[in-house]
C-alpha cells in the first residue's frame, strides 16, 4: 500500500466524479461572491473597527425585527469583540428596558438593561413577530452567521479544507444584504414578497433593509450599503463565532507545539529502530 | 553504530530522550488545563454578581434574607438596644476579634449586612436566636451576635461581609 | 496476553501485590514484553490511535454533559452557553464534535489496512468481528451523539433514521413510537438518546478490551500477512518499539485533528444545525454526517422501503461474515495480485458511493450508485469466493525476517514509503 496507490486512487475517484458534480452545477444561482474578510485564514482575526460599526448597523436596522438572544450586553467588553468599555457597554445596556420579576407583590416590572441580560428581543414570542412580518418569522441572529451557507460543489469542497475557507455564512449574509435587484423579466415575485438574488428561490419576505447613509459611521467609512453589509456581516460572524480570535491564537501555538514534539518523537523512534531491520 | 560508541554519543543520545519525554509532559499538562478550567464558575455566573435591595420596607427589628450569587444575604435593620449590644462587646473574649464599626458602612449603624452562611460548614443560621440576640446556626450549634460576630460554637470566622454601597437612603447594591 | 510475562516483582512489596493481584504483570506482558511484528508499517499504527480517541472522545464527552441539559426547550442553548460562556467550551465541544470525525477517519483505515492485508482470516475471525461490533457501536453513539444540539440536522436525521425501522413489516410502526417514546421525534426521544450515547462509549471500551484481548492471544497480522516463526528473529518488544512508533503517529495525527478543530471546525458539520429544531419544517437537503453516506447511497439506491433498509443493514453485516466469503489461503494483498486489483476497485466504490450519499437523489446520480451498491455487494458475494480459486498468489517469504531483509536488499524503498505515509493524509 504505497503512496503512489493511494493517489492514484484518489485520482481515480476524483476524474469519476468531476463530471457529473460539473455538469449538475450549471443550473444553480449565482454563487456569493467570497469577500476578503479580516477573520479568514490562520492568523484571521477580527477588526475591532469593523465590529463597532456593525453593531451600530445592527443596534439601529436590524434587532428592530431580528432577536439575538444569545448575545449579552456583557459580550460587547469581552476580548475578540468590538471591545467597548464596561461604561460604553453599561450605558448600551441601560438604553433599553427589560422585563424583570417578579417583585414582593408579584408583579413583573420595567428595569433599565445591565450587562448580564442578553440582547432584548423585540418581539415577545414567535407568533408576535410573524403577526408583525406578514407571517415572516425573522431568524433569531445568534448564530445566523453559521446557520446560512451556500452550495459549493467538487472541488471546491476539498479545496476548501485546505485553504482553511470557513466564510460562507458571512458571505452569503453580504450577498443577500445587497442582492436586493429589480426581478428579471418574466419573473412574477409575490405580493409582500421583494426579488433577492441569492435568497434561496428568490423570493424573500424581508424588504431591502439598508439603504445609502442610513446608518451614520463617525470614523469616515464610506457610509454605503455595500459598507453596512459588509460591516454588519462580520458583527454577526462574531457574534456566531465570539472566541475565532482565541481559537486561531491557541491553534498556532498548538500546531507549533506538535510539530516540535512530532520531530523529537521521530527521532527518538528512528534511533531506538536504529539497529533493527523492518 | 560503529565500535566506537563515545560517551558524547550517548549523551546526545540521552539528551534527545530527556527533551522528548519533556517536550511531551508539557503536551499533557497543557492538553489537562482545559479540562480543569472548564469547571470554573463560567462567564454567564460570573456575570450576575449585582443585586440592587430597596431596604425601604424592612422595619426596625426586621432581618431580611435576600439572594446575591446564589448565596442568602441577611439584610438587619438593627434596634438601638442591638447596636449597643454589639458596639459594647468585649472583643478580647472573641475568637475574631473586630469592632463593631468595621463590619457596617459609616453612618449606617442600624444596618448590617452579612453572608448568610455559617463560616463552620456551610449551614444558614437563624436569625434572633441564640445567647447574643444575633444569629444560631442549627447544625452544629455556632452562635454569633448582633454584629455577625461569632461568639461559642465551632465556628472559626465572623460571618462574611459582601461587598456593598448605598445608592441612596433606601437602596443598596451588593457586589 | 498471556504466555509472554517475564515479569518478576524484585521487592517484596511488590511480590506481595503480585501474588495477589497479578495487574503489572498482566500490563508488562500486554503492553511491555508483547512480541510485536517487526515489518510492521504505520497503517498498524491505528489500533493505538482509535484507543487515544476513544479516550479523548469519552473525557471530552463526559466533561460536555457537566454543562448540557437535554431538554428539548433548552438543549440548543445550552450547546451555545458552553460554546460561548464555559471557559474552553468552545474548544472542548469542537474537539468532541470533529473528535468524532477523525475516530471515523481512523477506524475506516483500520479497517481497509484489515481487508488489504486479511487480517480477518484464520485465526483472527472473533478478532474480526469483534471489529465488525465496535464499529456498530461506533455508528450507534456517533447518531444519537448528532441528536444532541437538538438543531434541524439532528431532528431531521433523528425522524428519518429512526424511520427506517417502521420499513419493519406489521410491527414497524409500533417500534418507532417505542423508540421515540411519542408519537414524533421529540422530549422523550432526546432523552434517551443523551443516557445512550453516554452508555454506549462504555461498552465499545469493554468491546475494545476484547478486542485487544483475541488481539494478543492470537498475535497481529502483518503486511507480509506469515505467521511468527521466531519470536527472536521476527518480533521486536512493543515497547519501546511499538510504543514509540505509535506515540509518534498518534502526535502526527493530532496535528491532522487539530487543523479541523482550531481552523475549520464546522467543516465537518452542516449549516443547518445551527438552525434550532422546526419539528413543522424539513431543511431542502438533508444529508447525514459524511460517516454514514456510503450506507445512506446503498439505502437511497433500492426503490423500495423494506429494501433499501435491508440492503443497508446488510451492507454491514456482509462484513461480519467476511473470514469466511474470502476463500484465498493468502492473507496479504502483495502476495494476491488480482485480489490487489479488486481491493482497489471496491476503494474506489466505497468511497464513491459515500460521494453519491451526498448528492441529491436524481439523474446520473441515482443509476451510478444503482451500479456501486450491485458492485459493493458482489464484491463480497462473488468475486472474494471465486477469487481464492482462481487466483494465482505470488510465493510467500519464508518468515517475516526473511521478508525484512529480501526488502532491504532491494533498498528499502517500502520502508521509506510506509514511514511517510502518516504524513501524506
Amino acid at each position: 500500500m504505497t503512496i503512489r496507490s493511494i493517489l492514484f486512487g484518489a485520482a481515480a475517484a476524483a476524474l469519476l466524479f468531476a463530471a457529473p458534480a460539473s455538469a449538475a452545477e450549471g443550473g444553480h444561482d449565482d454563487r456569493p461572491a467570497r469577500l476578503s474578510w479580516s477573520f479568514a485564514g490562520p492568523f484571521g482575526m477580527y477588526d475591532t473597527a469593523q465590529l463597532q460599526r456593525g453593531f451600530k448597523v445592527f443596534k439601529e436596522v436590524c434587532s428592530s425585527c431580528h432577536s439575538a438572544n444569545f448575545f449579552y450586553f456583557r459580550n460587547l467588553v469581552q476580548p475578540g469583540g468590538p471591545r467597548f468599555s464596561e461604561a460604553q457597554a453599561k450605558q448600551i445596556a441601560a438604553e433599553y428596558q427589560i422585563t424583570d420579576g417578579p417583585n414582593d407583590s408579584g408583579d413583573m416590572f420595567q428595569r433599565p438593561g445591565r450587562l448580564s441580560d442578553h440582547w432584548p428581543a423585540p418581539f415577545p414570542n414567535d407568533q408576535a413577530a410573524r403577526a408583525s412580518n406578514g407571517g415572516a418569522l425573522p431568524p433569531d441572529m445568534s448564530v445566523l452567521a453559521k446557520a446560512r451557507s451556500y452550495h459549493v460543489g467538487f472541488p471546491g469542497f476539498v479545496t476548501d479544507a485546505f485553504i482553511q475557507y470557513q466564510e460562507h455564512g458571512v458571505d452569503y449574509i453580504h450577498a443577500l444584504l445587497t442582492g436586493y435587484a429589480e426581478p428579471p423579466e418574466g419573473v412574477h415575485v409575490q405580493s409582500g414578497l421583494h426579488y433577492n438574488k441569492y435568497f434561496p428561490g428568490n423570493q424573500i419576505a424581508m424588504p431591502a433593509p439598508l439603504s445609502d447613509g442610513q446608518v451614520e459611521y463617525t470614523d469616515g467609512t464610506p457610509q454605503t450599503v455595500d459598507q453596512y453589509a459588509t460591516d454588519v456581516s462580520a458583527f454577526l460572524m462574531w457574534m456566531a463565532e465570539p472566541h475565532l480570535d482565541a481559537r486561531k491564537r491557541i491553534g498556532f501555538q498548538v500546531v507549533i507545539f506538535l510539530i516540535v514534539l512530532s520531530g523529537l518523537l521521530y527521532f527518538t523512534k528512528k534511533k531506538v529502530w536504529s539497529k533493527v531491520p523492518h | 553504530m560503529a565500535h566506537t560508541e563515545t560517551s558524547q554519543k550517548a549523551s546526545r543520545r540521552d539528551f534527545l530522550y530527556i527533551a522528548t519525554g519533556a517536550v511531551g509532559a508539557v503536551g499533557v499538562a497543557g492538553m489537562v488545563w482545559p479540562f480543569i478550567s472548564q469547571l470554573q464558575p463560567d462567564a454567564s455566573v460570573l456575570a450576575l454578581s449585582t443585586t440592587e435591595v430597596d431596604i425601604s420596607p424592612i422595619a426596625e427589628g426586621q432581618i431580611v434574607t435576600v439572594q446575591w450569587r446564589g448565596k442568602p444575604i441577611f439584610i438587619s435593620h438593627r434596634t438601638k438596644k442591638e447596636i449597643e449590644e454589639a458596639q459594647k462587646a468585649d472583643l478580647a473574649s472573641m475568637r475574631d476579634p473586630q469592632p463593631d464599626a468595621d463590619r457596617v458602612k459609616p453612618g449606617k449603624d442600624e444596618w448590617l449586612v452579612v453572608i448568610g452562611i455559617c463560616t463552620h460548614l456551610g449551614c444558614v443560621p437563624l436569625g434572633h436566636q441564640g445567647a447574643y440576640d444575633g444569629w444560631f446556626c442549627p447544625c452544629h450549634g455556632s452562635v454569633y451576635d448582633t454584629s455577625g460576630r461569632i461568639r461559642q460554637g465551632p465556628a472559626p470566622l465572623n460571618l462574611a461581609l459582601p461587598p456593598y454601597a448605598f445608592t441612596s437612603d433606601t437602596k443598596i447594591v451588593i457586589g | 496476553m498471556e504466555g509472554h510475562s517475564t515479569y518478576q516483582p524484585k521487592s517484596k512489596v511488590a511480590q506481595w501485590f503480585e501474588s495477589r493481584l497479578p495487574i503489572v504483570g498482566l500490563v508488562h506482558s500486554s503492553a511491555i514484553a508483547y512480541p510485536v511484528p517487526k515489518n510492521l508499517n504505520y497503517f498498524w499504527t491505528f489500533g493505538a490511535i482509535l484507543s487515544f480517541m476513544l479516550v479523548v472522545q469519552i473525557v471530552s464527552g463526559v466533561v460536555l454533559a457537566m454543562h448540557y441539559v437535554a431538554y428539548a426547550p433548552v438543549s440548543f442553548a445550552r450547546v451555545e452557553h458552553i460554546m460561548r460562556d464555559v471557559d474552553y467550551g468552545w474548544l472542548i465541544r469542537y474537539i468532541h464534535a470533529n473528535g468524532a470525525s477523525m475516530f471515523f477517519i481512523a477506524v475506516y483505515i483500520h479497517i481497509f489496512r484489515g481487508l488489504y492485508y486479511g487480517s480477518y482470516k484464520a485465526p483472527r475471525e472473533v478478532l474480526w468481528i469483534l471489529g465488525v461490533i465496535i464499529y456498530l457501536l461506533m455508528m450507534a453513539t456517533a447518531f444519537m451523539g448528532y441528536v444532541l444540539p437538538w438543531g434541524q440536522m439532528s431532528f431531521w436525521g433523528a425522524t428519518v433514521i429512526t424511520n427506517l425501522f417502521s420499513a419493519i413489516p406489521v410491527v414497524g410502526e409500533v417500534i418507532v413510537q417505542w423508540l421515540w417514546g411519542g408519537y414524533s421525534v421529540g422530549d422523550p426521544t432526546l432523552n434517551r438518546f443523551f443516557a445512550l450515547h453516554y452508555l454506549l462509549p462504555f461498552m465499545i471500551a469493554g468491546v475494545v478490551g476484547l478486542h485487544i484481548w483475541a488481539l494478543h492471544h492470537v498475535g497481529q497480522n502483518n503486511p507480509d500477512g506469515i505467521d511468527v516463526k521466531s519470536v527472536s528473529k521476527d518480533t521486536v518488544p512493543f515497547t519501546p518499539y511499538a510504543t514509540l512508533k505509535d506515540v509518534f503517529a498518534t502526535c502526527v495525527f493530532l496535528l491532522f485533528f487539530c487543523w479541523f478543530i482550531f481552523y475549520i471546525p464546522n467543516y465537518l458539520g452542516h449549516s443547518d444545525n445551527y438552525i434550532p429544531a422546526n419539528p413543522m419544517s424539513t431543511p431542502a437537503h438533508i444529508v447525514p454526517e459524511w460517516y454514514f453516506l456510503p450506507f445512506y447511497a446503498i439505502l437511497r439506491s433500492i426503490p423500495d422501503k423494506l429494501g433499501g433498509v435491508l440492503a443497508m443493514f446488510a451492507a454491514i453485516a456482509v462484513l461480519a461474515f467476511l473470514p469466511w466469503l474470502d476463500t484465498s489461503k493468502v492473507r496479504s494483498a502483495r502476495y494476491r495480485p488480482m485480489y490487489r486489483i479488486f481491493f482497489w476497485i471496491f476503494a474506489v466504490v466505497a468511497v464513491g458511493l459515500g460521494y453519491l450519499g451526498s448528492q441529491p437523489s436524481e439523474g446520473i446520480y441515482v443509476i451510478v450508485s444503482r451500479i456501486f451498491t450491485v458492485y459493493y455487494f458482489v464484491h463480497f458475494l462473488i468475486i472474494l469466493p471465486l477469487l481464492g480459486f482462481v487466483e494465482k498468489p505470488k510465493p510467500l517469504p519464508a518468515s517475516i525476517a526473511d521478508a525484512v531483509l529480501a526488502r532491504h536488499a532491494k533498498g528499502g524503498a517500502t520502508v521509506v514509503a510506509g514511514a511517510a505515509a502518516p504524513e501524506t493524509k
